[in-house]
């Protein structure tokens, strides 16, 4: 086998079955570095996602006892506001008296409260349009049309159980998961 | 620039003829790493090692922004930060370690690199350009590493930032000031840490810029081979793709074997316990190291024990560290041989063997060893050789060496024969 | 070509004067090393070579063990030494389910603030929180403890040469200074408020023996406390403490290096046959 060939072109010595081979090879080499960039794309991915530490905060404890009729508190649940609402037997009233049909997004007040605390309402204060807090928890806010919540950015207006009643929002203020740990202590999350 | 037997881009669809016309980038990336490049067939694996460092540059500038992500440089809470990537960042701790040894193998390549260029004279005419621009990656590369290492606020870090910068009150009269400037303060602080971040975002992307303008030196003279012989004819080369990218394949290959070794089961073998003690302004670590990376360099500063005439010894010594690395930019011009491989240089081969690698590992020893005998003495005498090899022995050996008997071409030299001159002589069959 | 005869000739000269300075420099460090008697340092031991269950490239954690090194920590380290960078929540990696660590959170204090008032005071722990403090800040840590600061062990076992061995022969190696070693070193005499180990490098340590005899703590797995074993067992939980993620370290490395080695091959065959058709055939 003295055979040397002085010049790049490889084409024209190999045989079919070596031009295979040789096909057969650099598609596997070529495959292999491709599943290898694909598997560094997860964790450069993963690595945005919540970290351990967020990931763990992410339930809160909220003391109720001190909240009079009428009265709401503002809380902190995974970084955003959480309102606490006592609501007046009037206001339940209103919310009851409402046809649930008849809404955009249809729940009654006892969907969106627990059995036997239908007077503490419990929901994100985040509107669910573009995530502006809603006005209404404080003393003193405009509650809107409807007696409930008022979001400023874009008008929704959001009825004594914080459901939309006008404006662009599409869904009621979410009830996010949570329950009584005591009569006064609700756990969120 | 190229030969003119180069192979020329053809686009073969409509996509690819568009894009020609427009925004020729797959022409570009033809020419340069594709099969338009004619590369001389003979270099060894030693020629790997510059897509090795454009690699790791890669890992780097990838790893760091995403490590960014989640670290805040403030001094409260800096060491903090980089224990939350440890511990509860998704895969944080990985990229981590992928970081700290991706530094470690970027040196360990471009040191390899420039090994592969000190024997081959790869500075030498018509690849100047090349060499220099190199040599300011490499000091890019060093600025880069160390205002890097400041950012965990370990102990290392802090101590580190606090003697590197003290490198520069050694300069008479000035001194003093241009160090507090540098630092904004009067020792690392937050100022310090927050403008090392900035620059340490900045410079690798720098850096990115000057590797392209070393590719696009490159590009004028061809690649430099084993032999030193320049190409003489289509014979002395093949094309980068699929020759030299699947080469290169195969070294990136044994490259990531290696460093992912170290990653995943030694990955703080190269770094400094103390830097996981977070940084106290008030007590100093018993030895201040540098990385490994900088070693050799540490041992030349603390070499110079005893003031020059006038010169401190403290100045003397930060002088003669800048000085060390400055000097590759004037090799070019002090190396006249005709001849550039070591192979063919007998007297130049037993200065390098026997002189500048044993002088190198000495350096690189003290400069990782306590400041006490017999490592400073050692030190001493491998830095004079040190200075002694580039500024005295080079010039004058390119001048008295008798060089040995050259190929007539690359093709000769890997065949035994080039049909061109040695008509007749030729076994193979005409292709 | 005189132009860069010149050069040359500056460079010869500069090359011959950096020489010459360092030179120098190596004829007094010579002179001086032969004529003064250089210090010699106190010998301090280098760590003992024990055998853990996390050493090695398939090392797991041995969850029991990691379990009797936190109460050590709990009992006794942690009246001087925090652990700041390790949430209770943390715990659950050791073994520990999510109402236990609750509850172990529940029991521990930590610094808050009156939801009242404003006023600092304090809380129940929860999972989220970290270990507490035993000092307030530095400065109180270092009134309480004759101005040497008990150093935080998150990261202990990494912070130290051979950690993991080091901590554990530190602990265990408390001793009397030999007679040989005071003859030889007389300035290696623990002062006042200073206790001899050989593993610490400067021999006299502040910190006063911790664990001094067998039923110190008692293990609820009913492995017996000798000292010994409460030293491995911290050890063993500080090598944690300090990188939680170790085995899943290991254990994600050899799906990759497999995988690399594999790509290697293929990578190195591939190479061949490209090769094949130019390299000269023997």
């Amino acid at each position: 086998m003295a055979d040397t060939t002085a010049t790049a072109t490889p084409e024209t010595t190999t045989t079919e079955d070596g031009i295979r081979r040789r096909d057969f090879l650099d598609i596997a080499a070529v495959s292999a570095a491709g599943i290898g960039g694909l598997a560094v794309v997860y964790p450069l991915v993963s690595q945005m996602a919540p970290s351990k530490d967020v990931l763990a905060a992410s339930s809160t404890e909220v003391d109720i006892s001190a909240i009079e009729p009428g009265q709401a508190i503002k809380a902190v649940f995974r970084k955003q506001p959480l309102f606490v609402k006592r609501l007046t037997p009037a206001e339940i009233e209103a919310a009851n008296a409402t046809a649930t049909g008849s809404l955009r997004d249809p729940q009654s007040l006892a969907d969106r409260t627990k059995e036997g605390h239908e007077d503490i309402l419990v929901t994100m204060g985040v509107c669910t349009h573009l995530g502006c807090v809603p006005l209404g928890a404080a003393e003193g806010e405009v509650k809107g049309e409807f007696g409930g919540y008022f979001c400023p950015c874009h008008g929704s207006h959001y009825d004594t159980a914080g459901r939309i009643r006008k404006g662009p929002a599409p869904t009621n203020l979410e009830v996010p998961e949570y329950e009584f740990t005591s009569d006064t202590v609700i756990q969120v999350g | 620039m190229s030969f003119p037997w180069a192979r020329q881009y053809e686009p073969k669809n409509g996509l690819t003829k568009f894009l020609d016309e427009r925004l020729p980038l797959p022409r570009l990336v033809y020419n340069a790493v594709g099969a338009g490049y004619p590369v001389p067939r003979n270099l060894s694996y030693f020629w790997n090692f510059g897509v090795l460092a454009g690699f790791f540059l890669v890992v780097q500038i990838v790893t760091g922004v995403v490590l960014a992500m989640h670290y805040a440089a403030n001094a409260q809470v800096a060491f903090a930060t980089t224990e939350h990537i440890m511990r509860d960042v998704n895969w944080g701790w990985l990229m981590r370690y992928a970081h700290a040894n991706g530094a470690s193998f970027f040196f360990i390549v471009v040191y390899l690199h420039i090994f592969r260029g000190l024997f081959y004279s790869s500075y030498k005419a018509p690849r100047e350009m090349i060499w220099l621009l190199g040599v300011v990656i490499f000091l890019l590369m060093m600025a880069t590493a160390f205002m890097g290492y400041v950012l965990p606020w370990g102990q290392m870090s802090f101590w580190g930032a606090k003697v590197i910068t003290g490198l520069f009150g050694a300069i008479p009269l000035v001194g003093e000031p241009i160090q507090v400037w540098l630092l904004g303060g009067f020792a690392p602080d937050n100022a310090a840490l927050n403008r090392f971040f900035s620059l340490h975002f900045l410079l690798p992307f720098v850096i990115a810029g000057v590797v392209i303008l070393h590719i696009w030196a490159l590009h004028i003279p061809g690649s430099s081979n084993p032999t030193g012989v320049e190409v003489k004819s289509e014979s002395d080369t093949v094309p980068f793709h699929p020759y030299y990218t699947a080469k290169d394949g195969f070294g990136l290959g044994i490259a990531l074997l290696l460093y992912f070794a170290m990653v995943f089961f030694l990955p703080n073998a190269l770094g400094h316990p103390d830097n996981y003690i977070e940084a106290n302004p008030l007590s100093t670590p018993a030895h201040i190291v540098p990385e490994w990376y900088f070693w050799p360099f540490y041992a030349i500063l603390r070499a110079f024990t005893v003031d020059f005439f006038f010169v401190p010894a403290k100045l003397m010594g930060v002088i003669a560290m800048f000085a060390s690395i400055l000097l590759w930019f004037f090799l070019p011009w002090l190396d006249k041989s005709p001849v550039r491989s070591g192979h063919y240089r007998p007297l130049f081969r037993k200065f390098f063997w026997f002189g500048l690698i044993p002088a190198m590992i000495v350096l690189f020893i003290c400069g990782g060893a306590p400041a006490e005998e017999p490592y400073v003495m050692l030190s001493q005498i491998a830095t004079a050789y040190y200075f002694l090899h580039f500024l005295v022995i080079l010039p004058i050996i390119s001048s008295v060496e008798k060089p040995e008997p050259l190929p007539y071409s690359i093709t000769e030299a890997v065949l035994g024969s080039d049909k061109k001159v040695v008509k007749g002589e030729n076994t193979s069959p005409a292709v | 070509m005189t132009k860069l005869l010149s050069v040359r000739l500056v460079a010869i000269l500069v090359g011959l004067g950096f020489t010459v300075a360092v030179l120098w420099g190596f004829l007094v460090g010579a002179y001086n090393a032969a004529t003064e008697e250089a210090a010699g340092h106190v010998p301090y031991e280098h760590p003992k070579e024990l055998s853990w269950s996390f050493d090695g490239p398939f090392g797991k954690w041995d969850k029991a063990q990691l379990q009797r090194g936190l109460k050590v920590y709990d009992e006794v380290c942690s009246a001087c030494h925090s652990l700041k960078f390790v949430a209770f929540r943390d715990l659950e990696q050791i073994g520990y389910s999510e109402a236990m660590v609750k509850a172990y959170a529940a029991a521990k204090t930590v610094p808050g603030i009156d939801p009242n008032t404003g006023e600092a005071s304090t809380r129940p722990g929860l999972p989220t929180d970290y270990f507490p403090s035993p000092y307030p800040n530095n400065v109180a840590a270092a009134a309480a403890n004759n101005n040497a600061i008990p150093p935080d062990l998150s990261l202990m076992t990494k912070a130290r040469g051979d950690g993991t061995n080091y901590v554990a022969s530190l602990l265990m190696g408390y001793q009397e200074p030999s007679a040989e070693l005071l003859e030889e070193h007389p300035e290696a005499a623990p002062g006042p408020g200073l206790y001899h180990n050989p593993y610490f490098p400067n021999l006299n340590l502040a910190m006063a023996p911790p664990l001094t005899s067998t039923g110190q703590v008692t293990y609820d797995d009913g492995t017996e406390a000798t000292v010994e074993q409460m030293s491995k067992d911290v050890a063993a939980f500080l090598t944690w403490t300090a990188e939680p993620t170790l085995v899943k370290r290991k254990q994600t490395g050899w799906p990759v290096l497999i995988f690399l080695l594999f790509a290697t091959v293929l990578a190195y065959m591939s190479k061949k046959q490209i090769w094949s058709a130019v390299k000269p055939k023997k």
